[in-house]
């Protein structure tokens, strides 16, 4: 199975070829992909259901523990789910929204990279694994949010969202090697069993503050939650996949996932509870300031994020189940309303919810589909939204700590949610017609199928949350705390628990937010005061940071970097000759015994290396400098002769060989001589050449003199022909045992080549002209 | 700096350079066993063209060689990269070397095989990279 999610990858680099063979049909097409995946999914649902837990196992790098094994049980199956399901629809609709744009084609590489990246997410169990694919998710994220890259702001937008998430995942690296250091495994499912020792451990505290940061930068949570918001210059398809049921969640699925290994201490409970809550509140609150569309829902999934948030902050079984209703609901409702707003905003040409209006004569099955998830949005019965608010607010009533507080913030969170809701489904479609920049009318369907199918499944769950039983008793179970209070019960979800508290509240909250929605007008141009304090917010910190960071990349380029060669030349030994030293001399003693018995052409060869080493200092043409120093380089290839390395002699020459010519390429290019160092620099050099000199020769004659260490070319001489199949060990090590290695020096010589070309194309074409010595007849 | 002229050069690079390469392969293929390999392969490629290069100048070069040095090396990553796939398939480690026995003319191909020649081609694209670059400036000051 691992190897169908990666082939999605594939699949991904070929939506440029799948474009020229089907054309506009090509989303379609693609969207067969997550489907597959759904109905793959949708057959593990009994295994699921019944509370087993699939380790789908494969070695990636064993050596490193690196696993590409999966993990399927409740809550990784939920994501799934949401992901391919969700992950179809906006594939279908932005086949629509991005007709005959010029970018589609890598409009779908990248998304579907996304897709599954963030299905490798949750589906991981390995710590590595589950990184490298949450920062894919950063990279092709950024990518999406980017796409009009034409665009001054939706270029910054997307750096922001990478500078903010990236920033985050390393944290989230820190976090991640010190709980598999505390816990002992690179597996989730090892670690979720050991919670006891991972809370006792002496790094409980500095893990979970890591591990915070990484899902509280990608989840948007206070003070994060900047970057969301402007994340919005995406095109729409990208808000509703990304900001409903993925990387914003992707978070949220960490915290949830560690919750059983990491949750119940009095710093989890307090730290989400109350970051969560600021959230909620935030989110709701700036959602109302906004009267673009796609910022207005942008900020309440900052909301509904913070709920989730809390949710897991207070843990307990009540707050879990309601966790995963209210996961459900908001990525159904969000996502169809992300929708709405695109074919809005394509329909009429306007993000502006005031400028909308009376759109129902026009758009009905639209405002339709708008009403039904707005409905879910405000929380409002029959559907899912409600039921996953009143589990919250039921939860919120039962919190431990802090309960007050959470309440209140609960209660001001969903007065001002629903007033949100009322202004994106009412504004646009009631009231009187205004004149938009472009005539609306009923979109294409497929355009509208996919909020369609989400505004239904709303209400289908809504009216019958009991298809969510068996997912939600077996999710909660295996998020619950280890030992807490019934992690096994059963759950029942209902749309009617009968005259209590939250159903007081939600009715208190519909009042008010009608309230809300009735002045909203008014309330703007108040709150329009606050303008020059929300200036001052997290994001400003933000700007100056990089500001700052800007500034100091610019200072240290030109201390460091300041261009000349010989500068860096020093520092580069100057450093080695301070850490080898240090870890010669007092580390390890050095102890050599110096014994002389050399032949007369050893010495030979040592005199000309020496020769031309000295020379290489005297001369004063460059040309003959060159010369001295390919002297040098071929005696010491003479040297790996006399010692039989004749690989080593051979690369020696070879490499020799071409760097007289390029040396001598770039002399061509150089004035003479016009200034020889002055007698002090001559005297750093020497000094900086003798100790780096002094110092290698000490090292070699200590490395020769005592073996303290069981030398590793005993294995590799042994093994080369039984496992490498080859009888050079030069060549086996460098192919074969590290090959590794090879790959990653191969890369930095491609890139060193590409750096040389790059160069010297810029100066070939600045002004920088400079007469050379021969014509060239090359033409 | 591209200059012919000589003839004994000319001459001289245009017969070296199908021996050279002739060399370079035979280096590559028995690196495994004796001395070479696809470093040093590559190396005696990359000398071979530039030999070429300095007697006929880089346009000839550029024509003999059929491909951009820049397309080389990325075919040479891309050759690094294949060769740690086949091991997936078979269920090993990634990067687990895998050897396949021709039948008919008894060679022996090899997943470090494929690597090696990923990384004969990224060192024959990448230093003849450099020195086109640096021939390709001087071209360019001559004319202004």
């Amino acid at each position: 199975m691992q190897l169908a999610l990666l082939s999605g990858f594939v699949v991904a680099g070929f939506a440029p070829l799948l474009h020229r063979w089907f054309g506009a049909r090509t989303p379609l097409v693609m969207a067969l992909l997550p489907a597959f995946l759904a109905a793959w999914l949708m057959g593990l649902w009994p295994n699921v259901t019944s509370g087993e837990t699939l380790l789908l196992e494969w070695a990636w790098v064993p050596g490193l523990d690196i696993t590409l094994t999966f993990l399927i049980d409740g809550l990784s199956w939920l994501f799934a789910m949401l992901i391919t399901v969700i992950g179809a629809l906006v594939l279908i609709y932005s086949g629509e929204y991005l007709r005959g744009h010029r970018d589609l084609p890598s409009f779908l590489v990248v998304i579907t990279a996304f897709m599954m990246s963030m299905l490798g997410l949750v589906l991981a169990d390995n710590l590595v694994t589950l990184f490298v694919f949450w920062e894919l998710t950063s990279l092709t994220s950024y990518l999406l949010i980017g796409f009009n890259h034409t665009d001054p702001d939706s270029r910054k937008a997307a750096l922001q969202g990478l500078f903010v998430t990236a920033g985050g995942g390393l944290a989230l690296m820190a976090g991640l090697v010190m709980l598999a250091m505390a816990g002992d495994s690179w597996s989730l499912y090892e670690l979720v069993q050991r919670g006891e020792v991972l809370r006792d451990h002496a790094l409980y505290t500095p893990m979970l503050i890591c591990l915070l940061i990484g899902a509280f930068t990608k989840s948007a949570q206070f003070p994060f939650h900047f970057w969301l918001p402007n994340a919005m210059a995406a095109p729409t398809p990208v808000s509703a996949y990304l900001h409903s049921a993925t990387m914003v969640k992707a978070g949220i699925y960490l915290l949830a996932r560690l919750h059983p290994a990491l949750g119940g201490t009095d710093g989890w409970v307090i730290t989400l509870s109350l970051v969560g809550a600021l959230t909620m509140v935030t989110g709701a609150f700036l959602a109302i300031h906004h009267t673009s569309i796609k910022k207005l829902l942008a900020y309440s999934t900052v909301m509904a994020l913070g709920t989730l948030t809390m949710l897991l902050g207070v843990g307990t079984q009540k707050a879990l189940i309601a966790f995963v209703a209210f996961l459900v609901g908001h990525s159904f409702y969000k996502g169809a309303l992300f929708m709405v707003a695109g074919i809005l905003d394509h329909e009429t040409g306007t993000k502006d919810v005031t400028a909308m209006g009376g759109l129902r004569q026009v758009m009905p099955l639209t405002a339709v589909v708008a009403g039904l998830a707005a409905l879910s949005l405000a929380g409002l019965p029959p559907l899912l939204g409600f039921v996953g608010k009143e589990l919250m607010l039921a939860a919120v009533l039962e919190a431990v700590d802090w309960r007050p507080l959470l309440l209140a913030l609960a209660l001001v969170a969903a007065i001002l949610t629903l007033a949100a809701a009322a202004i994106v489904a009412l504004r646009p479609f009631f009231g009187r017609r205004q004149e938009t920049p472009s005539t609306p009318h009923e979109p294409p369907r497929a355009m509208l199928a996919g909020p369609a199918v989400l505004a239904v499944l709303s209400l289908l769950f809504g009216l019958m949350p009991g298809l969510l039983d068996s997912l939600a008793s077996v999710t909660v179970a295996g998020i619950a705390l280890e030992g807490g209070e019934g992690g096994a019960a059963e759950v029942h979800l209902a749309l009617w628990h009968g005259f209590n508290l939250p159903l007081l509240l939600t009715f208190v909250s519909l009042l008010l937010g009608l309230l809300v929605y009735r002045h909203w007008d008014t309330l703007r141009t108040w709150l329009a005061r606050l303008d020059p304090l929300m200036k001052r917010g997290p994001e400003a910190g933000y700007d100056a940071l990089m500001a700052g960071m800007v500034a100091f990349a610019y200072w240290q380029t030109r201390m460091l970097q300041n261009g000349y060669i010989r500068n860096y030349l020093v520092m580069t030994l100057l450093v080695l000759v301070g850490l080898v030293g240090h870890a010669l001399f007092f580390r390890h003693a050095p102890e050599f015994d110096l014994v002389l018995s050399v032949y007369l052409h050893e010495a030979i060869v040592v005199g000309l290396m020496v020769a031309g080493g000295v020379s290489a200092c005297v001369m004063r043409s460059r040309l003959a400098a060159v010369a001295a120093v390919g002297v040098m380089g071929f005696s010491i290839a003479l040297t790996f002769v006399l010692f039989s390395a004749p690989d080593l002699a051979i690369t020696q020459l070879l490499v020799e060989t071409l760097t007289v010519i390029l040396l001598v390429l770039v002399l061509f290019r150089l004035p003479h001589f016009a200034t020889l160092s002055t007698p002090g620099e001559r005297l750093r050099d020497l000094v900086v050449a003798s100790l780096t000199g002094g110092l290698i020769t000490l090292l070699m004659l200590s490395v020769l003199a005592g073996e303290r260490l069981p030398r590793i070319s005993d294995y590799m001489i042994a093994n080369s022909q039984p496992l490498g199949h080859g009888h050079n060990i030069v060549n086996v090590i460098l192919v074969d045992f590290r090959a590794l290695d090879t790959l990653g020096e191969v890369f930095v010589l491609a890139l060193a080549a590409i750096g040389v070309y790059a160069m010297m194309r810029f100066h070939a074409s600045s002004q920088w002209t400079q007469p050379s010595p021969r014509k060239n007849d090359d033409d | 700096m591209t200059r012919t002229g000589t003839l004994i050069l000319n001459v001289a690079a245009r017969l070296l350079l199908p021996l050279q390469l002739l060399f370079s392969l035979f280096l590559l293929l028995r690196g495994h066993d004796e001395p070479g390999g696809g470093f040093i392969a590559g190396l005696v490629a990359a000398a071979a063209f530039t030999l070429y290069l300095f007697a006929h100048g880089r346009r000839a070069m550029s024509e003999m060689l059929k491909v951009s040095p820049r397309d080389l090396v990325g075919m040479g990553l891309l050759f690094g990269v294949l060769s740690t796939l086949p091991a997936w398939w078979n269920g090993e480690p990634f990067f687990t070397a895998q050897w396949w026995t021709i039948p008919v003319i008894d060679f022996k191909a090899s997943t470090p095989l494929i690597f090696d020649i990923g990384v004969y081609l990224v060192v024959v694209g990448s230093v003849l990279m450099a020195i086109t670059a640096l021939v390709k400036t001087d071209q360019h000051d001559d004319e202004s």
